[in-house]
């Protein structure tokens, strides 16, 4: 176990930041708190040593070595807040999957677990980066959003209102929705909140839509392009191509709308 | 299943990335060497794959920046990069 | 890196137990066809499709989609390996063997060494010594388990060197360019293995 004290090797140049360390370095988290979400969805709750901040919007690469030297890697975005202590990930179970089973069924409170990060200083986003902020999420794609959602809510009230927000959450059905009590409980009007299910059979009264996301659903949702709005599009890869492509030809400024693809199936 | 379902953005690279930069290099600015489109690496599709990874220009395709780590040893190929402007003040990344 | 990697209690990923002697050093068998892909899947219409064998002086032999379809073909069952790790066993193919391509390419007038590198749609390269893509070894596979080849396996055709780690066979591949000395191709020249012989576990540049 590294000490936290980094040697800086011979020869190298000392090019110290005050920010991140040069050298992106593995470290052992210790698994404080596992936290069911939804029957696919584990929230981790990791201590991470040395732990130097991150940004709302970054990940964290995981590593997973089997004790024969089987290696797996993944990328897995934070749903907490930058003000918050313990660094929180959800992970949704893919059934075919080879690591989210393990993170999100096999991993207890007491294990350690190989991280490295925060990473993705580009899909990221800071309350005095302003807004008005639209948030659109598929599926687990919105955990990263959460980490923004999470950080607006902790500015003060005045910040908060100078920031606006509003979140468009597309799910499968009522029961994948990850995060929706507190979501229930981000104050208006600060933060709205617009949900659609793709595949719900019986319409919940939360839920205003039904259908995929399409230019209509957008149109309603999105800030007029005219306030010059900030978009983090974030979900399976067609979603996000898909939604992005409709922002820009609603107006949206292409510089403005950042992408984070989650690949085929958001995982 | 098509390729283009499981590509990603260049900001899913990041981890690769820092392993040849002292900085994230997500939020600098690439210009690519195919059609001189200038974006942010992070904005780049990322063709992510387990030999290495690939970042390819939205507008023209063109790979341009690739990366790929073997035992002892990570490369970067830029050959599709003309400039790479990367600011100073990088907050924590 | 650590020195000692940290072991996840408990992980030990999807693999088969498989029997001893089938699975080359460091592969894990899956039933799986995973997908890799360095770049968008190219869509050339048949009708303007070609594969071409170019020859060290600038000959070259060129062969239509029908062209193609009309050689004599095989139907090859065979295991493969891929260098991240995975191996799939009884994969069934159907295609058309180097050796038949390249004894037309000489017939034309179309020379070579002791070297090839196939170039594919999309830019991808991939070199192997001429000795591995002839003898049998070798094919133009555009069927997989009695099927036109799916686009992201490859289709209409990818080069099938079964013997070699799977990045050898170049998906989407247009040609073999027959050369006198080995030049790297897109994984090679960043560290990749100019022969990948799974049973020797040549992964990378200076694996023995």
């Amino acid at each position: 176990m590294s000490s936290g004290i980094r040697a800086i090797p011979e020869g190298v140049p000392d090019v110290a930041r005050r920010t991140a360390p040069a050298r992106l370095e593995w470290r052992v988290a210790t698994v404080v708190a596992v936290r069911d979400e939804t029957p696919r969805a584990r929230t981790l709750v990791l201590d991470v040593p040395d732990w130097p901040g991150h940004r709302a919007g970054q990940h964290v690469d995981v590593r997973l070595v089997a004790e024969d030297g089987y290696q797996a890697q993944r990328s897995y975005s934070i749903a907490s807040a930058p003000e918050e202590r313990t660094v929180a990930l959800t992970v949704e179970r893919l059934d075919d999957g080879e690591v989210s089973p393990y993170l999100a069924g096999e991993l207890r409170a007491g294990d350690g677990l190989e991280v490295r990060g925060p990473i993705g200083g580009w899909f990221a986003w800071d309350v005095h980066d302003g807004g008005p902020l639209l948030l659109v999420a598929g599926g687990s794609g919105v955990v990263p959003l959460m980490a923004m959602l999470r950080h607006h809510a902790h500015a003060d009230a005045a910040r908060r209102a100078r920031v606006p927000v509003r979140l468009l959450y597309s799910a499968r059905t009522a029961a994948d929705v990850i995060y929706r009590d507190e979501l229930a409980r981000f104050a208006a009007p600060a933060v709205g909140i617009v949900y659609t299910l793709t595949r719900e059979t019986t319409p919940v009264d939360w839920a205003q839509h039904h259908r995929r996301i399409d230019r209509a659903m957008l149109d309603a949702v999105a800030w007029p392009a005219a306030d010059a709005p900030l978009a983090f599009v974030c979900g399976p890869t067609p979603l996000v191509e898909s939604v992005a492509a409709l922002l820009v030809a609603i107006g949206h400024d292409p510089a403005r709308v950042r992408t984070e693809r989650f690949g085929p199936t958001g995982g | 299943m098509l390729t283009e379902e499981m590509r990603l953005d260049g900001n899913a690279a990041a981890g690769a990335l820092r392993e040849v930069f002292s900085q994230d290099v997500t939020v600098a600015r690439a210009t690519c060497a195919g059609c001189g489109d200038a974006r942010p690496v992070g904005a780049l599709l990322a063709y992510g794959h387990a030999m290495g990874v690939v970042l390819r220009c939205p507008g023209c395709g063109l790979a341009m920046l690739r990366v790929a780590r073997t035992p002892g040893m990570v490369r970067l190929d830029v050959a599709g990069v003309t400039l790479l402007a990367i600011p100073d003040d990088v907050p924590v990344a | 890196m650590p020195d000692q990697p940290f072991i996840a209690r408990g992980f030990r990923g999807r693999r088969l137990q498989t029997p001893a002697g089938r699975l080359p050093p460091g592969q894990y068998e899956t039933r799986d066809f995973p997908v890799l892909s360095a770049g968008p899947t190219p869509r050339t219409p048949l009708a303007e499709w070609d594969f071409a064998i170019r020859g060290l002086d600038g000959r070259s032999a060129r062969w239509t989609w029908d062209e193609l379809m009309a050689l004599p073909r095989e139907t090859p069952t065979v295991d493969i390996h891929c260098v991240t790790k995975w191996s799939r066993f009884d994969t069934r193919w159907e295609g058309v063997s180097v050796d038949v391509l390249l004894a037309a390419a000489a017939n034309e007038g179309v020379s070579g060494g002791a070297f090839v590198l196939a170039f594919c749609d999309g830019g991808y390269t991939t070199n192997v010594p001429l000795a591995d893509v002839t003898g049998g070894k070798a094919w133009i596979a555009f069927g997989h388990d009695g099927a036109p080849l799916d686009p992201e396996h490859g289709g209409p055709a990818r080069l099938l060197i079964p013997h070699l780690y799977f990045w050898k066979s170049a998906k989407w591949v247009r040609g073999l360019r027959l050369l006198a000395h080995d030049a790297r191709g897109f994984w090679e020249e960043l560290g990749y293995h100019d022969r990948g012989d799974p049973w020797r576990e040549q992964r990378y540049q200076g694996d023995p």
